[in-house]
């Protein structure tokens, strides 16, 4: 597994980056072939914080396993709850209130805008400017504090049960949002002033780790990194999913296909998840938060699959059921996994530098990628 | 009035009253290197401090602020950490050069303050060709760089020191092109002949626009020369974990932090003496009343104020400006600032023939 | 396209295929030789377009594995899952890694945690586990007394 260090035959150097390094956000380990400078391939070498959660599932309930899934993509753990929710509602043709509905929805953008806010400061850091780290968490601190209130947790919330969401809103929790956003919008220009606008910045970003859209597909990218090369992939757009159907908003695309592209497309989502959550905050109808389940849930014999967009692409849940009351197979189909399947492709003949900058617009996920 | 000058005369002539001239001048050897160890360690401690409550105040958040009053003993603790630790050296290491390497380095940081003149006639060494002293002795420590990089036996203090050396031999050539510029004007490279030159006025508003856009370049250059943000890549965190000193632990360490904020002193203040006039004070052209006004405050605080600025703006710099890569940034020296640094040097050439200046 | 059109156009391109009705989407059994050249023209076709496999996966049904294949085509949206049933003591299938890069990785995922073998894959080792990993763990008789694998 670890490559003899030294040159090779060739005069390649090859340099191990990670388990243990600043710009790779966790446990990733990649092993680079350098020549001179140059990158010639980059090797991923997985597996350093692998659960086989796919394995643990099998001997979970279905009430019990979305809780795994927390500490899958631990960033946008509301929408990973939220996928195997709605896969085993499927799989039992569950009404869910509309009351859930919505505060699933307004609840997966607030996780969105949270986790686009940390890959925003954590990206800016792997450049080299420490400052916007800080400013990021600002807002993002103000999302926690709201989940904090609601849910009971920061970070693995656990909120979303098949059927609806686990407990009612609190109180102050719309008045808690409508100032979050206040505050988002009186702030939201520091981030361009600060990074999107500085010359340095835009000439590490423009025309690095470079994806074509048939490159992009052929990859299987989704989320910000296929749609920064101009593939709709937005699956709140193309099997929409509780009350996206009900709400405007729009894919955000760019085709230059380059780490910049990928850098304004989250940049933007968080103004269209803002979009989203002003038009559904104040119309959060009364009623039950929790659709009437069975104690104990045995889903039909079947297979069951459902796809939603969490904010690093598209998550695939994929539950195999032989009737019981625990799943028989399931497949978590990650999107940090096959983005990172394109890193490879993305910087060779570029510098270590644009490795850094390419890798922090993929916005990797390590626990989403071994799950 | 409080100045340092009198200080100095004073134990000069005491020793001279009580000693033999030959102990005497031992003595003050003696006085002088302790006291600019003295001035290293004090310089290190207020600057790390400096820097974490510039970064604190840029980000949002407090800095230091637990051991002492706003936290002013908190580097002090942190360099007493740094003693204790055990001194590793790697087995890859080439022993020898491995901890050769913080010595030279912090020695070269060592050599260049001795012609800095720190407030009137209070100055370790003034030396004839001082600003030449200056720049030539800086180059050096690039050797300690390379050595700490290729002795390491690591892979990315071999590519942080590469980077760091080409790095550093590039933007001295703006860096001398600039100081030039001014020595143009002043006609000598002794810092003391440079001080007493602005005492009209500073050379960044007497020598007009070549002198402010001298100063930016030389600002850009000298941050660049000591590796600081925007320039970091010999010790980029997020690419090369800590460059050349990723295999440095406890004293040995902390001598290359120390350099480094000894180092950014320096170029900070021959900046301020060449641009800003050094521990000379404000003075405008004639103003007689203003300037006896403004001599009223000690030539020290000047000084120090001046180089306590521009090493401000340094440090405004790292916490605000993402890094560049490496093609970039030479670049940027090769294809922008020298050719502009020339022409400017060319430009204040002309102006001063013509007595274009005030 | 709908079910029964989708049906139409695959069985032009392979009629040996059969259909399972249950489920979400159209799910299409194939033979294990069959396979390779049948994905080509999946991607190929210009009705149907293919050209993104959104999971690959496989189920262990202990007395035989089946490969599963999620495709969709980004131009008409439509999804089919192929089911592909292999031997499970000496499980092999042609890589389509070729036809979808995607599939390199999952390819190798799905190597390592249940065996299968899949032929001309470019870099076929084990990507998640170490290298000197014994069994396959995600099989369903797969025991691991060290580590919790099971609740």
């Amino acid at each position: 597994m670890f490559e003899e260090v030294g040159t090779t035959t060739e005069g390649d150097l090859i340099i191990n980056l990670g388990p243990q390094h600043p710009a790779t956000h966790g446990v990733l380990h990649l092993v680079i072939t350098l020549n001179g400078e140059i990158i010639k391939k980059v090797e991923p070498h997985l597996g350093y914080i692998h659960r086989s959660i796919e394995k643990m599932t099998e001997s979970l309930s279905y009430r019990q396993f979305i809780y795994v899934t927390s500490r899958m993509d631990y960033l946008s753990a509301h929408i990973n709850n939220h996928a195997c929710a709605l896969c085993v509602e499927k799989a039992l043709q569950l009404e869910v209130p509309q009351r859930a509905q919505y505060i699933r929805v307004i609840m997966d953008e607030l996780t969105r805008i949270a986790s686009h806010e940390l890959w925003w400061g954590a990206m800016a850091m792997d450049l080299g400017a420490f400052t916007p780290f800080f400013h990021a968490f600002r807002e993002r601190e103000k999302i926690n504090e709201i989940m904090e209130e609601t849910c009971g947790a920061r970070l693995t919330m656990n909120y979303m049960v098949p059927g609806g969401v686990m407990v009612d809103l609190h109180p102050d929790f719309q008045k808690k949002v409508k100032a979050f956003i206040q505050q988002y919008k009186a702030k939201i220009h520091e981030y361009d002033e600060l990074v999107t606008g500085n010359i340095i910045f835009q000439n590490r970003m423009k025309g690095i780790g470079y994806l074509s859209a048939q490159d992009a597909v052929s990859y299987g990218c989704t989320g910000p990194v296929a749609r920064g090369s101009g593939v709709a992939s937005d699956i709140r757009k193309i099997a929409p999913y509780d009350v996206y159907d009900k709400v405007e908003f729009d894919e955000v695309l760019q085709t230059e296909g380059d780490s910049f592209a990928r850098y304004m497309i989250r940049i933007q989502e968080m103004h269209q998840s803002i979009k989203i959550i002003e038009q559904l905050i104040d119309v959060i109808p009364d009623g039950n938060f929790q659709a009437k389940t069975k104690a104990v849930i045995k889903l039909p014999k079947g297979e069951f699959y459902q796809r939603v967009e969490t904010a690093r692409g598209e998550l695939g849940v994929y539950i195999v059921s032989e009737g019981a009351a625990q799943p028989y197979r399931i497949k978590y189909r990650s999107p940090g996994f096959s983005n990172l399947s394109a890193l490879d492709h993305m910087v060779r003949g570029h510098k270590i530098g644009d490795l850094i900058a390419a890798m922090g617009t993929l916005d990797l996920v390590i626990p989403d990628i071994d799950r | 009035m409080f100045s340092l000058e009198g200080i100095t005369n004073f134990i000069h002539e005491w020793l001279n009253s009580h000693l033999p001239a030959t102990f005497a001048l031992l003595v003050e050897f003696v006085l002088v290197g302790v006291a600019a160890i003295g001035l290293f360690a004090f310089l290190g401690l207020v600057l790390v401090w400096m820097e974490r409550k510039v970064a604190a105040v840029m980000q949002l958040r407090l800095g230091p602020n637990r051991l002492g009053p706003k936290g002013i003993f908190q580097t002090s603790a942190d360099t007493l950490k740094l003693i204790m630790k055990e001194a590793l050296t790697p087995d890859n290491a080439d022993k020898l050069l491995f901890n050769l390497a913080p010595f030279v380095v912090i020695i070269v940081a060592m050599l260049i303050l001795a012609p800095i003149s720190f407030a009137k006639n209070f100055q370790i060494w003034d030396i004839n060709i001082g600003v030449l002293y200056v720049t030539a002795i800086s180059s050096l420590s690039v050797i300690g760089v390379l050595m700490a990089g290729w002795s390491s036996g690591n892979k990315y203090s071999l590519l942080g020191a590469m980077l760091s050396g080409a790095q550093i031999v590039s933007y001295e050539l703006s860096a001398g092109l600039s100081i030039l510029t001014i020595i143009v004007l002043t006609g000598s490279l002794k810092i003391s002949d440079i001080v007493a030159s602005q005492e009209n006025g500073w050379w960044i508003f007497k020598g007009h626009i070549p002198a402010i856009i001298a100063f930016v370049i030389f600002i850009i250059a000298s941050t660049a020369e000591t590796n600081r943000a925007p320039f970091d890549l010999a010790e980029a965190e997020s690419e090369l974990t800590a460059g050349f000193h990723t295999e440095y632990g406890g004293m040995k360490f902390a001598l290359f932090f120390l350099a480094e904020y000894i180092n950014i002193f320096i170029v900070c203040a021959i900046g301020a003496t060449l641009f800003l006039g050094g521990w000379m004070p404000f003075h405008i052209g004639h103003w007689v009343a203003f300037n006896h006004i403004m001599d009223y405050i000690p030539s020290s605080f000047w000084f120090f104020g001046k180089t306590g600025f521009l090493i401000f703006l340094i440090m405004w710099f790292r916490w605000t400006f993402p890094r560049l890569r490496v093609d970039q940034l030479l670049n940027l020296e090769w294809k922008y600032l020298l050719p502009i640094s020339m022409f400017n040097l060319l430009l204040m050439s002309v102006m001063a023939i013509m007595g274009w200046y005030f | 396209m709908t079910k029964e059109e989708l049906k139409i156009q695959i069985l032009t391109i392979l009629p040996t295929v059969s259909f399972e009705e249950t489920g979400e989407w159209l799910q299409v059994l194939v033979a294990a030789e069959d396979w390779k050249l049948f994905a080509q023209q999946l991607h190929a076709s210009a009705e149907l377009q293919f050209d993104y496999l959104f999971c690959l996966t496989c189920v262990d049904w202990k007395t035989h594995l089946t490969m599963v294949y999620h495709l969709t085509s980004t131009t008409y949206r439509h999804n089919i899952v192929i089911k592909i049933k292999l031997d499970s003591i000496n499980p092999f299938i042609e890589t389509v890694s070729d036809i979808w890069r995607t599939a390199e990785f999952h390819e190798r995922e799905v190597f390592e945690m249940f065996g299968v073998n899949f032929l001309h894959h470019p870099d076929l080792r084990k990507l998640i586990l170490p290298d000197d990993w014994i069994g396959y763990p995600l099989r369903k008789n797969y025991e691991d007394p060290i580590n919790m694998i099971k609740l």
